[in-house]
């Protein structure tokens, strides 16, 4: 059987896609519509962190307020919605051109700076879209806004009912992982990789390097937002916290975990947080019952011991396991 | 205008600002010095106040708690170094970014663990407890002391380090590592000392604002990221730096979301500015950061010889 | 005489109160190779960084093929033709020896907002980088990662790179520092291999490949230019030993 993936991680990949394509079925069957419900909030999450793998992982950009794009996005659907404006057309565009001309004005001035200067500078512009949203009191401020009815879309590509939104994150998450490997590995992302690890030798190579990352920023910018669209759509509740700064870092801390810099890292990065953010505190609640709050001192344990220990994260771990296998296979 | 309002914010200014300089100066040293991103710095803020409560609780005297204050969060602070921060120094950013964050998470469920999930009050003693009369306007005494306090770390620190042999390797160490290490200086030991150090000044700060807000968890989540504004708006590395964007700051921010409504309503409708205000005052600070790093992105007082 | 390629009029860089060029007047002729020697801290490198675009000079003029490039940025003067390596290697390393080339050829052939077609299936843009690295002997080896292969091997992926642009004049950055006898053995064959093909500017050290490889050599002391002329007649003026061969030789 030629045509299946070859390594190890490869195969897994797959099975996981085939999986997720066949998971709302699954849980009907095993009637746990509380899972479809988590599989869809970690596929959100999955698309977000594949878009900020994009400029992180291949670019080196390490941005600390890719949240932001959640909440504008989320927001796109949130303000008409409280206009009466349902039409998902206009939802999307508006989330498209919103994300990136917010990504084009910041990422023109954060990216003249370099590394810790970036993180922070992408922290500040943020924090100052976080803030304009706690004022803005007509949609709420700090209380945020209650979403009546999905983005309106025809009839075959409807958001009604959770099947439906599953398989319309399903399918974003699909492009998006398409397009990042298209990029990657087209002349676009060369540039981009290659100006990671050695920007000044790219200038000389003739490319200015600063327009494509503008350019991979805004491309970044506009999947993130894509995806809080779809998490506006899928909690109905939005409120100007989906871009705090700690949102920001979970988000880098999912890509970490799944390993930077490679197509489904931040797949299964974000499936192992959404995970331990939703089993942990049950599993702490086993050990003792007042343990249940407990949970983020075993998180922050795994956190410090992931750095420490786990270079590379879980696709580390898998291509890991390959070339270990490739040895034993070649002996 | 009401001028004893305007001192009095002033004053407020004065105490954010110089909490922020407690805050910031172990920032920028570690930052410059170690090039490490410790965003747990504000959980020796929180330890600070923690330790200080408990001994109060426990009927010592307020002294007593500052000092276990400083000793604890110096012994942590050393612990963290020399168990994590070590290994990570030559390591990306984003591990620096990771690791604290996990770090915050440990600190904040142990405080949880240990204390409980309700803030901790700290009463203060009698002594510090009066009011100032200066003509019409009334002073809270422990304000002043807050920015006496303040001031005096600022200067035992700047002659530390203007003077001793410790502040000359680190001022050597913010503007060129390299070099303190070809002088064969034992390294380790010197980014230890900054770093325990650091701990116990954040600690100091958590400490003199709890009997104000009360201790509680994730009191330093917050005000870190400011003190990190404070710490690029200054310059890296640089203590003077930090003390001078800490006092822009701070007082930025209070008289910011004092008066920004009233400047507001100059330009548009009373409605519209008093929407608008508390926001832009929050932004206020993020804004200056944004502009001085697109335009001096090396800070406004970086430390002497650094590129 | 034909028009010259490179031309630098009163071209000054100080730091602060270092003058570091100090009114550099240079021409330098289509295809052949040009050399500039000097003593260490005589500005070589200030110039040359001056010269690629990675620093902006404090006056003066640099017209290359009578375009005033003096103020455009680094890609676009690689655009206009003038590549560059560096003295201390600088390959994307993480990449194979024919993904860095590739790169090379990528960054002179046309813009890169192209999104969706992969680079490795561009056949043309592949053997154009091929035919780059077997010129510098690196054919048998492009699959190996740039931060595996031996550092002569490293210096020769420089001169495929600086190749590949397709440059009217490369300027060598010392491509021979840090190698052995037999690796600067290979690398002056290289260069050799080069000459009537692409001018070369070259700045360099070793003295032996200097001298073998050069047609016009200039020579630079504390941030000016002293002489220009052939091989023979720098080797006896007298002004140049003392000034630089006779520190060295005394």
């Amino acid at each position: 059987m030629s045509w299946l993936p070859t390594s190890v991680s490869g195969r897994i990949y797959t099975a996981l896609l085939l999986l997720l394509a066949a998971a709302p079925w699954i849980i009907l069957w095993a009637d746990q519509p509380f899972l479809l419900d988590l599989l869809s909030r970690g596929l959100i999450l999955a698309i977000a962190t594949i878009s900020l793998n994009l400029i992180l992982g291949y670019g080196g950009m390490v941005s600390l307020g890719h949240a932001a794009f959640i909440g504008i996005g989320a927001y796109c659907v949130g303000i008409p919605a409280y206009y009466d404006i349902y039409n998902g057309w206009i939802h999307l565009l508006l989330t498209i051109v919103v994300s990136a001309a917010f990504a084009l004005v910041t990422g023109t001035i954060c990216l003249r700076t370099k590394g810790v200067y970036f993180i922070m500078i992408t922290l500040a512009f943020s924090q100052m879209v976080y803030f304009t949203f706690v004022s803005l009191e007509e949609y709420g401020g700090d209380d945020g806004l209650v979403i009546y009815l999905r983005s309106d879309f025809p009839a075959f590509m409807t958001m009604d009912g959770p099947v439906a939104l599953y398989y319309w994150i399903f399918g974003v998450l699909l492009l998006a992982l398409l397009l990042v490997h298209r990029l990657v590995h087209a002349r676009f992302g060369r540039v981009i990789v290659g100006s990671k690890f050695n920007d000044e030798r790219m200038q000389s190579l003739g490319f200015n390097t600063y327009r494509y990352r503008l350019a991979c920023y805004v491309i970044s910018g506009v999947i993130c937002g894509i995806a809080g669209m779809l998490l506006g759509n899928f909690t109905s509740f939005i409120s100007p916290e989906m871009m705090s700064w700690i949102r920001s870092g979970e988000l880098i801390f999912m890509v970490v975990m799944g390993g930077t810099g490679s197509l489904f890292g931040p797949l299964m990065g974000t499936g192992a947080f959404v995970f331990l953010e939703q089993y942990l505190p049950e599993f702490m609640k086993l050990l003792r019952e007042s343990w249940l709050e407990y949970w983020h001192l075993p998180f922050g344990l795994l956190l410090v011991a992931l750095v420490l220990f786990g270079k590379g994260g879980i696709h580390g771990m898998l291509t890991r396991l390959d070339a270990r296998r490739g040895r034993t296979e070649s002996d | 205008m009401d001028w004893n309002l305007l001192l009095t914010q002033f004053m407020n200014g004065l105490q954010l600002g110089l909490l922020l300089f407690l805050l910031a100066s172990g920032l920028t040293l570690i930052f410059g010095i170690m090039d490490f991103i410790n965003l747990s710095h504000g959980s020796f803020y929180m330890l600070g106040a923690y330790f200080c409560g408990s001994v109060v609780a426990r009927g010592g005297s307020f002294l007593t708690g500052i000092l276990v204050a400083l000793v604890g969060a110096f012994i942590i602070g050393a612990i963290v170094e020399w168990v994590i921060a070590r290994r990570l120094y030559r390591e990306d950013h984003l591990d620096h970014v990771l690791v604290t964050f996990g770090l915050i998470l440990i600190f904040d469920t142990l405080v949880h663990i240990i204390w409980g999930p309700a803030g901790m009050a700290i009463p203060l003693p009698d002594f510090l407890n009066g009011q100032i009369t200066l003509g019409t306007l009334v002073l809270p005494i422990y304000r002043l002391v807050i920015i006496l306090g303040g001031l005096l770390v600022a200067g035992i620190l700047s002659i530390m380090v203007t003077r001793s042999r410790l502040g000359m390797l680190i001022r050597a160490g913010a503007s060129n590592r390299t070099m303190v290490e070809a002088l064969g200086v034992n390294i380790h030991r010197l980014f230890l000392v900054v770093f325990a150090i650091g701990a116990a000044m954040s600690a100091f700060a958590g400490m003199l604002i709890a009997p104000i807000t009360e201790a509680s968890i994730g009191m330093g989540n917050e005000i870190i990221i400011i003190a990190f504004v404070v710490v690029i708006v200054g310059g890296i590395g640089s203590i003077k730096g930090a003390f001078y964007a800490a006092i822009i700051i701070g007082l930025m921010d209070t008289l910011g979301r004092s008066y920004l409504d009233d400047l507001l309503k100059v330009f548009m409708s009373v409605h519209h500015a008093e929407t608008a205000a508390p926001a832009l005052s929050s932004m206020l600070v993020y804004i200056l950061m944004a502009v001085v790093l697109a335009f001096r992105p090396q800070g406004l007082f970086p430390p002497a010889g650094a590129r | 005489m034909t028009e010259p390629i490179l031309r630098i009029t009163g071209l000054c860089k100080n730091f602060g109160g270092i003058i570091a060029t100090d009114n550099v007047n240079l021409e330098v002729q289509p295809d052949i190779i040009h050399a500039i020697i000097g003593p260490n801290g005589a500005g070589k490198t200030t110039l040359i960084a001056q010269l690629s675009g990675q620093l902006r000079p404090s006056a003066g003029r640099i017209e290359f093929n009578g375009e005033d490039i003096t103020h455009h940025s680094t890609a676009s003067r690689a655009h206009s033709g003038l590549a560059r390596s560096f003295q201390i290697t600088s390959v994307v390393l993480p990449m194979t020896l024919l993904e860095n080339v590739m790169l090379a050829v990528q960054g002179t052939s046309g813009h890169s907002y192209r999104f969706w077609r992969p680079v490795s299936r561009d056949q043309e843009m592949r053997n154009q980088a091929m035919e780059h690295l077997t010129r510098v002997g690196l054919g048998d080896r492009v699959h190996r990662l740039a931060a595996e292969v031996s550092h002569g091997e490293q210096r020769q992926l420089e001169v495929a790179m600086a190749l590949a642009m397709k440059p009217r004049m490369l300027l060598l950055d010392e491509p021979m520092a840090g190698m052995g006898t037999e690796e600067s053995a290979r690398m002056v064959e290289i260069l050799s291999g080069l000459r009537g093909d692409k001018t070369i500017l070259l700045i360099e050290h070793d003295m032996d490949a200097v001298f073998t490889l050069a047609d016009i050599l200039s020579v630079l002391v504390n941030g000016h230019i002293i002489a220009t002329d052939t091989v023979e007649n720098i080797r006896g003026n007298l002004e140049v030993q003392k000034a630089y061969l006779g520190e060295e030789h005394a």
